[in-house]
Formats: structure tokens, C-alpha cells, sequence
């Protein structure tokens, strides 16, 4: 599966994109969901709340285990995809098209410091040996 | 250096997920788990069980070295091809491992034991049989392979595949085997669905696996495996049991033969203990997934418990997710316990296992 180039990514296996209004979409990468297997249940943060960046704020668990999504960035939870909640397979069908939550950014310059899908490509690189 | 069954490069070809299992290369999945569960539970699938060991014991006196041996009573099986499930205790009750034990003939038994437990088995078997019953003779078979296939058509599908062989298994019932040519079928599983667990040599297994996919067999990884035998409520050893627990305290009492004036290993302790704990199982009534390890709190007459959970997940068949603890004695069906659930404490309600077999939701 290719990596999608308009997209940022963390080590940690997060997808991030950069809304035009300021805001960030967040969701874990198709390579996260092929290593997790079905998905069976997702724990979405509330919104309002707030998180630093790396910051556990999620919980993605398969038939096979429990792994924690981390914050890509510092900031506040402006809406959970609570669809995922009766459907967490749909991650394994498009895990890019499948987001979790939308952060309003509390430091935007933090963005910048994320991968690019070519350097993401050289984390899943790396993994491999 | 990973062990390899006679199936590791089939499984390659075939796209499974590869995993380190207790030492053993074995497939986690070919793409789906959830997939492989259902398709057994309404049709067909298969495991490569070969990395079990089948044992051989056989000479005068098996049974006899057999009824002190295990602790279910071998005296139940006397139709040849017969099966009976059965713990190995150590002399203070704990469970060495659980086993299937087939009579073939009065001076030929057949065992299959566990892959992880494997070799201390056989080291404890040949220490028993030194002291008991030195003529016997004891020969573990990685010559051979092992294959499950399970579902409501497995046995059907079976039949398609070997010539003859639903001519000779069509009567079996559940727990009995026979032999045709060079293939051991039992009536046996580890899914809570009907089917047959087939023993055949090593070289004979890739064709015969091949053979059955082209038959419509789903391959199925142990991913599959773990979900479907923990909604048949059956027991992992080494997460469910192992030597500091005794059958009497993890489901497995109607595996004990205590009645019967036979002595056998461990069977004194059994006597003398008064287990506090049972094995129960419990399904989640909120959102999130149980697993082995998390603690359950609760209470029973008044006072609290802790106990921990041994086998949890998720059930594709129910939807939910189910576990087996291991908690206090007097908690009953019904009753709703606590479990902890990283910062959470989630409800779950106590049920009588197992959750599901043939096809159908029992809890």
C-alpha cells in the first residue's frame, strides 16, 4: 500500500492531516493496522480534552492486542469519530481513510517537526530488518 | 533456530502471517483471524496441529501404567479407537499438562500431548514408566503430522478428500478414531465444532493439506484457534493451568476420577486439598476487550475478591468480549465483577462456559 504524500506521519505509526482551517485530522496508518490484524474495539478520547504531544489518548485494540494511539501533536479533541466505535473494521479496510479524532493544534509549529511519507517510508523501512 | 512443521513452507506459500510460537514457526492468520473463525464456525477450516506430539505406548501393562499415570480413568475407554481427555499431575496435584489419550489395543495406547510441554512430558512419562512399568515402550512420533479440520461440513469435506474414509468414520462418535491406510481419524477437536483431528505421516501432509483446501477447507491460523476453543470454553495449558494449579480449581474436576479406589499421581492432594479458587467465565457488559492478566475485584458473602483473568478476548461469534478467570469459589452465574481495564474498571458478568458450540451462542 502506498503512503499517501499529502499526510504526516510519527514514528509511532499515526497518520496526520492539516485541515485549512487550522485543525488536524489523526488516525493510524494502514502499516499499524496490518500489524494489529482485525480490529475489534477503539477507545476515542472525549471532547475537550487535552493532550501533549506523545501523549497516550486512544486505544486501538485487535483480536490480537491492545496498542495505544498517541497524540502526533499538542492540543484539544474537537470531535471523535464515534462511527468507529460500531464499526472499528473499517481501519483495516482504509486506515487512511478511517480517522479517529481532530485536534485544534496548541503549538502549530510542532507539524513541522512530523515525517513526511518519505520518511515514513524509511521508519517502515528500518522495522523490516 | 525456529522448529518447523511439515507444513512451514505450504503455510509461505499460502500468504500466512508467521509467528514464534513456543519455540515453533506456526501461521497467526492468512489475512483475516476474524474471517478464519467464522468460516469454521459455519463451514470448513484447518490448522496445522503438528507441532502437538502424538506418543506412542505400547507392551504389556499400558493400561495399568496408564491409570496411574493420568488422572481421568483409562478403565472408561475399552471400544478401541476410544479417546478420553485427561490431565498429567505432578504428585502435589499440579497439572504437568492436559492430553488425549486414545486405547487402540490392550498393549497400544496413543497420546497427544502439547507443543510447549512437549519434552518435559516425554522426560516425565519415561521417569514413570522406569519406576512402573519398565517394559513399555515409549516413542514420541515427529514422524508424523497432525491436522484439524473443523466446522458443521468439515467432516463431509473430509470425506470428499480420502477414498473410503466416510465408509469408516461415518459412525464414529464424538471422542472415537480409527485407522484407514496411513491416516489416524479422531472425532476430536479444539473448537467446539464437530470435525476430525487426522494423524498421517510427515511427507504425506502438504498434499493432503492442499487437497483439502481444493475441497474448500479454509486454512486457519492459530489466531482462529485461540478464539474458537476459548468460546468452546476449553482450556490453554500455561495460561489457563500449569504445574501451580490444580484441575479441581481451573473447570476440570469432571476430568477426575477420585470415586474409584485406582490410585493414581497427584491423587492424593487432590483428596487433601480444599480449592478456594475456580475457573469461571465472565462476558464484558461494557464496551472495551478483556485479556489474560487483567485483575477482576469483586465480592462474594460480603468480602472482597481479587482474581485475574487467564483467557480473555474478543468473541466474533457473540460480539462482545469473554474471558475465563481464574476467582474466588462461591462467586456463581449470574454475579456482575469488576475488571481493571488500564485506568477503567469495566462490569462483567459471571457465566457458565462454554459460551458457544455447534454454531450456537449459549450464554
Amino acid at each position: 500500500m502506498s503512503i499517501p504524500s499529502d499526510l504526516k506521519y510519527t514514528r509511532s505509526h499515526e497518520w496526520v492531516k492539516a485541515e485549512a482551517d487550522g485543525t488536524v485530522t489523526v488516525g493510524i496508518t494502514d502499516h499499524a493496522q496490518e500489524l494489529l490484524g482485525d480490529m475489534v474495539f477503539i477507545e476515542l478520547p472525549k471532547v475537550g480534552d487535552s493532550f501533549s504531544q506523545k501523549q497516550e489518548c486512544a486505544v486501538a485494540e485487535s483480536v490480537k492486542a491492545a496498542a495505544d494511539v498517541y497524540a502526533p501533536i499538542s492540543g484539544e479533541v474537537i470531535e471523535a469519530n464515534s462511527a468507529l466505535a460500531d464499526s472499528p473494521e473499517k481501519i483495516n479496510q482504509d486506515a487512511f481513510g478511517s480517522w479517529l479524532f481532530k485536534l485544534k493544534p496548541s503549538n502549530p509549529a510542532e507539524l513541522d517537526g512530523l515525517l513526511d511519507a518519505a520518511g515514513y517510508q524509511e521508519v517502515l523501512d528500518s522495522e523490516d530488518h | 533456530m525456529l522448529k518447523k512443521t511439515p507444513l512451514n513452507e505450504t503455510h509461505r506459500q499460502m500468504n500466512a502471517k508467521m509467528v514464534d510460537f513456543g519455540g515453533w514457526d506456526m501461521p497467526l492468520h492468512y489475512g483475516s483471524q476474524l474471517e478464519e473463525h467464522h468460516k469454521i464456525r459455519q463451514d470448513a477450516g484447518m490448522f496445522d496441529v503438528s507441532h502437538m506430539l502424538p506418543v506412542d505406548i505400547k507392551g504389556d501393562g499400558t493400561r495399568g501404567f496408564l491409570r496411574t499415570l493420568v488422572a481421568n480413568n483409562v478403565d472408561k475407554i475399552t471400544i478401541p479407537g476410544k479417546a478420553l481427555y485427561t490431565c498429567m499431575l505432578t504428585p502435589q496435584g499440579g497439572i504437568i499438562d492436559d492430553l488425549i489419550v486414545y486405547f487402540l489395543t490392550e498393549s497400544w495406547f496413543r497420546i497427544v500431548v502439547n507443543a510447549g510441554t512437549a519434552d518435559k512430558d516425554v522426560a516425565w512419562i519415561l521417569k514413570q514408566r522406569d519406576t512402573l512399568a519398565p517394559g513399555l515402550e515409549i516413542t514420541p512420533r515427529r514422524d508424523m503430522a497432525m491436522i484439524a479440520v473443523q466446522g458443521p461440513s468439515a467432516r463431509a469435506k473430509v470425506w470428499q478428500v480420502i477414498p473410503g474414509s466416510q465408509a469408516v468414520t461415518e459412525d464414529l462418535k464424538i471422542f472415537q478414531s480409527t485407522t484407514l491406510n496411513h491416516f489416524f481419524i479422531a472425532r476430536t477437536g479444539y473448537t467446539g465444532e464437530d470435525g476430525f483431528e487426522i494423524i498421517l505421516p510427515a511427507e504425506e501432509a502438504p498434499a493432503f493439506w492442499k487437497s483439502l483446501h481444493a475441497a474448500g477447507v479454509a486454512p486457519a491460523g492459530l489466531g482462529a484457534r485461540d478464539t474458537l476453543r476459548l468460546e468452546a470454553g476449553m482450556n490453554l495449558y500455561g495460561q489457563d493451568m500449569d504445574e501451580s494449579t490444580s484441575p479441581l480449581e481451573s473447570g476440570l474436576s469432571w476430568t477426575v476420577d477420585l470415586k474409584s479406589d485406582r490410585d493414581f499421581i497427584g491423587k492424593q492432594a487432590l483428596l487433601d486439598s480444599n480449592p478456594t479458587q475456580q475457573l469461571a467465565g465472565l462476558i464484558l457488559l461494557d464496551r472495551g476487550v478483556l485479556r489474560s492478566h487483567q485483575k477482576v475485584v469483586g465480592q462474594v458473602n460480603g468480602q472482597a475478591f481479587e482474581g485475574e483473568i487467564t483467557s480473555g478476548g474478543f468473541s466474533p461469534t457473540i460480539n462482545q468480549s469473554i474471558a475465563l478467570a481464574r476467582i474466588a469459589a462461591g462467586v456463581s452465574p449470574d454475579d456482575e465483577v469488576q475488571v481493571l481495564v488500564r485506568d477503567k474498571q469495566l462490569r462483567a458478568k459471571v457465566v457458565k462456559y462454554p459460551f458457544v458450540r455447534n454454531g450456537k451462542v449459549l450464554v
